[in-house]
């Protein structure tokens, strides 16, 4: 298989109306009005790309769920980096414009591998909300990438173990250690020698003891997340 | 061509050559299997798979295999670092420095315990700062001694230390303790990524090293020879057949393209690797 599109068995976003009902007990909801209101709407708008408003759904039943997820992510991410590399705050060194131009296509490169190696499956584009983040300022700047990036190595983490195809198993690990390489130099350009310090990490799951990074389940990350995104995002069969 | 007198001449220089075959009954059984039905003209390439499967470094097969891999490996890193800090004295410069790398020493040491402990009676004999040679064989002589030549050893352990685990993620599949693998290969990402920042800032011509690995054509991007085969396929920029430079229109270029994906390193390959500072008869098979 090389990629998802050729999976006969995908049914990304197919959720019928009455699976859904039946769904029901395993909602979680994140944000806006009542789960099964937006569930419907999504189902019944499944070919409308544009999710303003009505929300999407990520539905972990299989591999499409979380690699729809980890795409909801990375379009977060290359979203944030996009803005700051178009405009930097003026405080930035030029070794700090160069990387976050670097880290900006990192994430443009995962969010674009994920719509490709979704395909049709693929959910719609997120419509992010960075209103808490004064672009301007280098620490409010680095505050959220740090957070970001934090972030994206527990969601990794914690989303491996719902893998099933070894083959994308392989590939989360792949950008989840370029997402933690990321972490730990927007830490040292915050404070250097914080590269790793897990004790500051313990809500996303870190372990300072044990030499453990984070890791979260889906429901706890996008609940973080959530506060950066403006579409509604359900998640299903977690 | 007898067999048996090849066995016998092989014996006069390596003593343990049946138990070294002995223990690969698989192996074994199938190579006297083949005997049967093989041609004589074949036996040669026969023979050279069986004493490949003898003496090369072979991938872990299972959850117990994978975690003792790791253990050795964690082991490799806490006494690099822990004799750099408690041995060499002014090796490393104090403050900023020192403080890392003795963060860093204290994860590895937990690693090491979280999986000793972890194994419980499956886990592998410790290893002790004398089973290794950081110098390589001569390689790297002044490791101890050279702040720069320290870093560099210390990129490739952390480089190498990341594509390991990564390799392993398929055993581990879909078990609890694939997240704790996960949680462990991303501390030593963090802690590659530091360790690149502090070879940028030490060592000479290697200003430009970045905290993720950039493209070069052999996937080495460190300048360092010595430690090609760590970074063997980083070059690599199509993931699952699908090219990531300039995807879907976008400016993302190879150098970009090399960057945004670490790769993995089988196990076989990352034996052969961390061999290269353990002494016998400690070396991983």
């Amino acid at each position: 298989m090389e990629n998802l599109n050729e999976n006969q068995n995908a049914q990304p976003n197919d959720v019928g109306v009455l699976d859904v009902k039946l769904q029901r007990r395993s909602f979680l909801q994140y944000a806006g009005a009542g789960a099964a209101v937006v569930a419907l709407t999504a189902a019944g708008c499944k070919k409308d790309r544009v999710y303003t408003g009505m929300g999407t759904t990520l539905d972990f039943k299989d591999d499409f769920g979380v690699l729809n997820y980890a795409y909801a992510l990375e379009q977060l991410e290359a979203a944030f980096y996009i803005k700051v590399a178009s405009a930097p705050p003026s405080a930035f060194t030029t070794v700090q414009k160069n990387y976050f131009q670097d880290v900006q296509f990192h994430e443009i490169a995962h969010r674009e591998f994920f719509k490709n190696a979704l395909g049709t499956a693929a959910i719609g584009s997120l419509e992010v909300d960075f209103s808490s983040i004064d672009f301007t300022s280098a620490s409010s700047v680095l505050a959220a990438a740090q957070s970001f990036e934090d972030l994206g190595v527990a969601a990794y983490n914690g989303a491996g173990v719902r893998i099933q195809d070894a083959k994308y198993l392989v590939i989360a690990g792949q950008i989840v250690s370029v997402e933690a390489r990321h972490a730990a130099w927007v830490r040292d350009q915050i404070s250097n020698g914080t590269f790793a310090d897990l004790a500051t990490l313990t809500t996303l799951g870190a372990d300072n003891a044990k030499g453990l990074d984070g890791a979260l389940t889906p429901d706890k990350v996008l609940a973080i997340a959530g506060k950066y995104i403006k579409t509604k995002i359900n998640v299903i069969n977690l | 061509m007898n067999i048996v007198n090849i066995l016998e001449e092989i014996e006069k220089v390596d003593g343990e050559i049946y138990e070294r075959l002995s223990p690969r009954r698989a192996a074994m059984k199938d190579f006297f299997n083949m005997g049967k039905k093989v041609s004589l003209a074949a036996l040669p390439l026969a023979l050279g798979s069986m004493f490949q499967k003898a003496y090369g470094q072979t991938n872990p097969a299972n959850v117990n295999e994978v975690l003792n891999f790791a253990l050795s490996l964690e082991y490799l890193e806490y006494h690099f670092y822990n004799h750099a800090v408690v041995a060499a004295p002014g090796l490393i410069p104090a403050g900023a420095a020192l403080g890392a790398i003795t963060t860093i020493r204290n994860h590895e040491q937990a690693h090491v315990n979280l999986l000793a402990g972890a194994l419980g009676s499956n886990a592998r004999t410790p290893l002790a700062y004398t089973d290794f040679d950081f110098t390589a064989g001569g390689g790297f002589a002044d490791v101890y001694t050279n702040y720069q030549t320290f870093l560099k050893v210390a990129l490739a352990f952390e480089d190498t230390g990341v594509r390991a685990y990564k390799g392993q993620a398929p055993i581990l599949k879909g078990m609890p303790v694939l997240t704790t693998a996960l949680q462990i290969h991303a501390v030593e990402a963090r802690h590659a990524s530091h360790i690149r920042q502090m070879v940028a800032a030490n060592v000479t011509g290697a200003s430009g090293l970045k905290p993720w690995i950039a493209y070069t054509a052999n996937g080495n991007d460190t300048g360092v020879a010595a430690v090609n085969a760590v970074y063997a396929g980083e070059q690599n920029t199509t993931i699952a057949g699908i090219q990531i430079t300039g995807i879907n229109g976008s400016a993302v270029t190879q150098t970009h393209a090399a960057e945004s994906f670490d790769e993995f390193l089988t196990g076989s390959d990352v034996k052969k690797i961390a061999n290269l500072f353990i002494k016998d008869p400690n070396k991983l098979s």
